[in-house]
């Protein structure tokens, strides 16, 4: 379904993606990882035609996406921060966003998911952060799109809404979705994730099942078996630069 | 283009500054008309306010918008449309929700005053067209700074510098220039150097309307005695056209190539 070939994208002198190829076929939770400034987002970014690449193709159905946008059609985005038209209420927020992609979305039951009934109509730049996100998810999955992308969803949660944003996933994935998540909570990615999709240097360093995972490390728990890969990592490099040096 | 147009001039039409400009407008155009007693007085007073505020509210607000709403217009990347639809959306939303907050502020009162019956009509209309204009230009201007400049102090400070080298600076070294070389003929060159800057290509399109010739100053009678009223208003409004058209054209190209 997502096929990227050779993907590279510096943004100035910083090379974030250097040759990535990926490939997200089928339904299941797609869980996109590594250290900070891996380039997570700019992979996303870059399927979403936010991020435009330097080069390499990435292909949605058999489709090359470069200058196109309507296949973004099936596509449902959560971004990283939560921030709308102040002046707008949450209410006029979700019919924007149906407005616009003109598709039909089934908003009600979300709304009763994440208890936002008495916001609806406060105009949004007097919600909290954790509401707003709240408001985010909703406008991400009303819609019922095949692929679903989402970066960092669990920002400023509390535990109930989080707890029903798993089950959420969860439903979704039994529906026969594409998910593609970024997080940093490791235990989303433990009770959820399918494949691992680990990024190390602007590269896919392994993709596969978190037991593959936990079997290479030699760990038991997604955080240690991170670390150790870090780990190796850094001395790999500190071995190469010293022989660079000698 | 029309979708986002609309949202964000609902959103724009709400918010407390667009109140504020309005009031603005309204409180100091009814003053003066009561206390210069003249239309026409209180017309060129009026124009030095536009000249100086429409870009400056412009210019603030284009990059003040463009920031604040940076994250939603990811959102709204991610969805179903052109890149063109949603950045013409946002200005246009801001050039028409901030051009009617001037239109009412300033119109009203002169409606009261009796304007419309008045022979000063369209001294009037020129001050209107002229303020809606600025306030378009320099909008566009302001949001290509912003998408030029993910950091927003800097985007800030050259839109401020922006201003004021177009409102300030440009006329100083203009004229010390005319100085510099005052055994040379300087008629092409204030031609040429009125059509780059769109405050003073406004301040001459309402001279000449109006018919000021004490007020038009040196460049001003240079341009009305080179190309005559009629044709110099044509020439100084097609330029302005021009001005509006050059940066919402390189706004849309600037955020096709751009990443978010």
């Amino acid at each position: 379904m997502i096929k990227v070939n050779q993907l590279k994208k510096s943004f100035g002198k910083n090379e974030v993606l250097k040759g990535v190829d990926l490939e997200i076929d089928g339904s299941g939770v797609f869980a996109v990882l590594g250290p900070n400034g891996s380039g997570k987002t700019t992979i996303i970014k870059s399927i979403l035609g936010m991020v435009l690449p330097d080069s390499g193709q990435i292909l949605i159905d058999n489709k090359p996406i470069d200058k196109q946008w309507a296949y973004r059609k099936h596509i449902d985005y959560l971004p990283q921060i939560a921030r709308f038209p102040e002046n707008l209420t949450v209410n006029e927020l979700i019919k924007m966003v149906k407005d616009i992609r003109g598709q039909q979305g089934n908003e009600s039951r979300l709304i009763e998911l994440f208890e936002l009934e008495p916001y609806l109509n406060s105009r949004l730049r007097n919600l909290s952060g954790g509401t707003r996100q709240k408001v985010n998810l909703v406008l991400c999955f009303m819609f019922d799109n095949r692929l679903i992308v989402l970066d960092e969803p669990t920002v400023g949660l509390d535990p109930v809404a989080m707890i029903r944003l798993k089950q959420l996933i969860k439903d979704e994935r039994s529906n026969g979705k594409t998910i593609m998540i970024t997080t940093h909570i490791m235990d989303v990615v433990e009770e959820l994730a399918d494949t691992i999709i680990f990024l190390l240097e602007g590269k896919i360093y392994f993709k596969g099942s978190l037991q593959d995972m936990y079997a290479i490390t030699n760990e038991v728990k997604l955080e240690r078996s991170i670390a150790s890969i870090l780990e190796k990592y850094t001395e790999t490099q500190k071995i190469k630069t010293q022989q660079a040096d000698g | 283009m029309g979708k986002i147009f609309k949202f964000s001039f609902f959103d724009l039409i709400r918010s407390r500054w667009s109140y504020i400009y309005f009031i603005f407008f309204a409180v100091s155009t009814t003053s003066l008309l009561y206390l210069s007693s003249d239309l026409s007085r209180a017309i060129v007073s009026l124009m030095n306010i536009v000249l100086l505020l429409c870009p400056l509210i412009g210019t603030m607000f284009g990059v003040m918008y463009y920031y604040n709403s940076r994250e939603f217009t990811e959102l709204l990347l991610a969805q179903p449309i052109k890149r063109t639809s949603i950045f013409l959306g946002q200005y246009l939303g801001l050039a028409v929700s901030l051009s009617i907050s001037f239109v009412l502020g300033i119109g009203i009162p002169f409606l009261f005053y009796g304007a419309i019956a008045s022979s000063e009509l369209m001294g009037f209309l020129t001050l209107i067209f002229v303020g809606v204009i600025l306030t378009f230009i320099f909008i566009g201007l302001a949001f290509i700074i912003a998408l030029k400049n993910e950091n927003r102090i800097k985007g800030f400070g050259l839109a401020i510098v922006l201003w004021l080298f177009m409102a300030v600076i440009y006329d100083g070294l203009f004229l010390l220039s005319l100085f510099a070389f005052e055994d040379y003929p300087m008629d092409k060159f204030s031609l040429v150097m009125i059509l780059f800057n769109p405050i003073d290509l406004c301040r001459i399109l309402v001279m000449l309307k109006l018919d000021i010739s004490a007020l038009l100053g040196y460049t001003g009678a240079v341009f009305n005695k080179f190309f005559g009223t009629s044709l110099g208003m044509a020439i100084a409004m097609s330029c302005a056209m021009v001005w509006v058209a050059v940066p919402a054209f390189s706004l849309v190209q600037i955020s096709k190539k751009k990443d978010f």
